[in-house]
Order: structure tokens, then sequence, then C-alpha cells
């Protein structure tokens, strides 16, 4: 027993602290260095905040690169999907764009007395900044949702900025280097976005699930929402304007309260980071 | 002689596909995850540097693996460390594995992956969500390491293929 509790050891002792054949690190040294690396990542120290920047330049653009010949594979999967999808899409296309052609109308008159009125009340915000990035990787990872564009700190890329698909909100921007950006979409577990449900009018906080759908938490269950109700950006926090839409409530098995995103985050090639600011009279 | 030099060449350049792939791998996620097929993924660094380091530790170096970690950290966007720290367990794991094998056998390698990736996900994951505060979804993480576990043994039987065409001397 003695004897096989000392072989146990022996064999843990070689593993970790003789440096392998042809090796110049001992595992042991490289594992507290990792710890390290941890621990001073967990209390922000500057220097690996420095590191990290230096290392995300660099990793950002080669991964662009690397991932080329699987983004080829991809977009051909996508290419043959969509193929087959065509002709369902193009009907359905054609009696969606009947009705908005319809809804369009109604809306502009809206649209400008909603512009009027708020002007009234003093919270009529206007787009300060705008910069169009491109999607350098989207790696769909299961664990977070996120993906790095090309524009950083050189083109006034700013934490907390607003990342915008088309009229839709994507996410907000996270992590600022140089060059490059990080987004963190709002189908991420970790995003958390206030938000008003229309045409209720309540106000709630959206996360994501991991997915590529939200959920609307933090809501009293006295509180009936429909299907199909609106969600749009409150404003709260002050970090987005109020009424950017995000999506359409609908059932999502496992989830309370689902949210379909308008912006499909698995197609996302460009997108405009933006920054809002009240109007001056 | 021109032929011979073209050998050397050649070979030495398949000495280092094991570490190529690992690279490529973590730079581009290398795990099919864009067919977005529900509940699959699996971590393809996990069952790279498990073989190579267990069958061929000599060529996998240590540093490199601490250096494609801190990649994969910053392409996924974890905390710089975290997957270096998982990464080398393995190989903690496979080096122990390997002082106490006499007879290397498939089953047990296999089973000994299983416990390996276990314990280095469950260490690491544990990691960011008690002082990260990161928010995980734990079915997936399962799902993950389930087909992590399945695809070793048709990635074993491949690299056993290559390193047979690779490192094995041929009697002339």
């Amino acid at each position: 027993m003695e004897a096989s509790r000392d072989d146990f050891v022996i064999a843990i002792r070689s593993a970790f602290l003789k440096k392998g054949n042809k090796q110049r690190f001992s595992l042991i040294f490289l594992i507290i260095f990792s710890i390290i690396f941890l621990a001073l990542g967990k209390l922000n120290f500057k220097a690996i905040d420095y590191i990290k920047i230096s290392i995300n330049e660099i990793v950002y653009r080669s991964a662009f690169i690397a991932s080329l010949p699987e983004n080829y594979i991809q977009k051909g999967y996508n290419t043959a999907i969509n193929h087959f999808n065509i002709y369902n899409d193009y009907n359905k296309i054609k009696s969606e764009n009947q009705k908005l052609k319809s809804e369009k109308i109604s809306n502009n008159f809206i649209v400008h007395e909603n512009k009027r009125l708020k002007k009234i009340v003093d919270d009529y915000v206007t787009i300060s900044d705008v910069v169009v990035a491109k999607v350098l990787i989207d790696k769909k990872s299961p664990f977070l949702r996120s993906i790095i564009i090309n524009k950083g700190s050189k083109d006034n890329v700013k934490l907390g900025m607003a990342v915008i698909d088309g009229i839709y909100l994507a996410g907000k921007v996270v992590e600022v280097n140089f060059t490059t950006a990080r987004i963190l979409l709002l189908s991420d577990l970790n995003s958390k976005i206030p938000v008003t449900i229309e045409p209720v009018g309540l106000q709630s906080i959206l996360s994501g699930t991991g997915k590529n759908d939200g959920k609307i938490q933090y809501l009293k269950e006295e509180y009936k929402i429909e299907n199909e109700s609106s969600v749009y950006t409150s404003g709260s926090g002050g970090i987005f304007k109020a009424g950017i839409p995000i999506g359409k409530i609908k059932n999502i098995p496992g989830v309370e309260i689902g949210v379909d995103f308008f912006s499909d985050f698995t197609q996302l090639k460009f997108v405009k980071i933006v920054s809002f600011q009240k109007e001056e009279n | 002689m021109e032929q011979f030099a073209k050998n050397t060449i050649f070979k030495s350049l398949l000495k280092y596909a094991p570490i190529a792939l690992l690279f490529i791998s973590v730079l581009n996620e290398f795990d099919f995850n864009y067919l977005e097929l529900k509940y699959f993924s699996f971590n393809f660094p996990f069952i790279l540097i498990f073989y190579w380091s267990l069958k061929k530790s000599e060529s996998l170096g240590y540093g490199l693996i601490f250096i494609a970690g801190l990649i994969n950290d910053v392409v996924v966007g974890f905390p710089m460390g975290i997957s270096s720290l998982s990464y080398l367990l393995i190989c903690g794991f496979t080096a122990y594995l390997r002082n106490i094998t006499l007879r290397p056998n498939m089953l047990q390698d296999w089973l000994f992956f299983l416990l390996t990736i276990v314990f280095a996900s469950s260490l690491s994951y544990s990691l960011l969500v008690l002082f990260f505060s990161f928010k995980l979804n734990y079915a997936d993480l399962l799902v993950n390491l389930l087909f992590t576990f399945l695809f070793y043994g048709i990635f074993a039987y491949l690299f056993q293929i290559y390193n047979k065409l690779a490192f094995e001397k041929k009697d002339d």
C-alpha cells in the first residue's frame, strides 16, 4: 500500500516537476505562470492589459486570415441552404412587401409627429458619431457570443457604443484595442440591455440566451405579454437612445419570455458603431 | 543528394504539423459551430494536445502550448491564462499517464482522456464562474465535453495513421 502511494507521488512529481524530453520549461513553472496571469488580470494589473492589447492586435488579424478557409466552407454551406429556400422566401417577401408599403405611408406621418413631440419635451437625440466597421472574426462559440471588428480607438470607437445592423440593435462595444474592438452581441448570456415592450409600454431587461435568441428578465408575473409584441431599447441608463428596434416576443422552448432578434447575428458582415447625444436647439 | 535534402526538409515540416494544427485550431476554432447544429460543439485543441503530448511529447513544446492557450483566450474572449492552464493540466495528466503505463492501450487512453477533460474543464469553468463572474450554460458545456470525448476516438485513429507515416522510420 505504502509502495503504491510512493509510485503515485513519484509519477506525479516526474510529470509536473521534471522537464520533459526536449522541453524548455517544466509544466509546474508554466502552470504557476498561467495562474499569475489570471490573478493579475483579475486585479486589473496595467501590464497585463498592455500585453492583452498587443496580443489582441496580432491575433485578431491572424485569426482573420486563419478563418478564411473555414469561412469559404461556411459561405458555401449557407449558399446551398439559401438556394433550397429561395422560392419560399420569394413568396414570403412578396406578401411582406405589400404589407410594408401600406404601413410605410401611415408611419411617415407618425415619425414626423413623434420628432416634433420629442423636441417639445427635450428628449430628441441624434446620432453623433458613426463608424462603419467590417466584421473580422465571428466565432459562434457555444459559450460566448461576440464578434471582432476592424475599427478601434484609432477610429474613435469607445467602450459602450451601440452596434447597429441596418436599423436594428446588435450589441455593444465591450473591448477596444488600437485598430480592433470586441462587440458583445445581444444573444450572449452576459448581455443586459434595458428595453421597452410595445404596445403595452412595459420596462424590462433583455438578456441573451447564449443561442441566437434573447429573454425578458425581471418582469413581474402579473404582466401579460402577447406574442409578436415588439421590443425596443428604453433609453434608460443613457447609453442607447430610446426606440432602437431589437426583436419580437416569441415562444422559445425552455425560455419563459423569449425574444426573436430582428437582426441575424450569424450573417453580420458590416455593422455601424454609433454613439448618441441630445440635439442642441 | 538533392532528393535527400528535400526529404529532410519535408520530414521536418511533418514534425511541426501537430503544433501548426494547434495554432490554426485556436485561431480558427475548428469545431463546426457554423453548422448551427443544436447542442453540437467539441474542443479540438483538447484532443490534439492530449494525443500528441501522450504519444509524442516532443512534438508539442509546453511553452508553445502555453502561448496557444493565451491566443485561444484572446480569440474567445476569456480572461488571459485560463486556456493555458487547462491545456497545461492536460499535458500534466498525459505525462502522468505515460509514466505509469507499461503497455499502451487505446481504451485506457480514451477513458483517461474523459477524466482529464472533465477535470481541466471543471477547473477552468469554475474559475470563470467564481472569480470572473461569467455566466455559462452548463448543458452546453456538458454536451461539448461529451462530443470532445466521443471525437477523441476518431481523431486518435487519424493521428495514429499520421504518426506512423510521418515519424516511424522505414527499414530499407
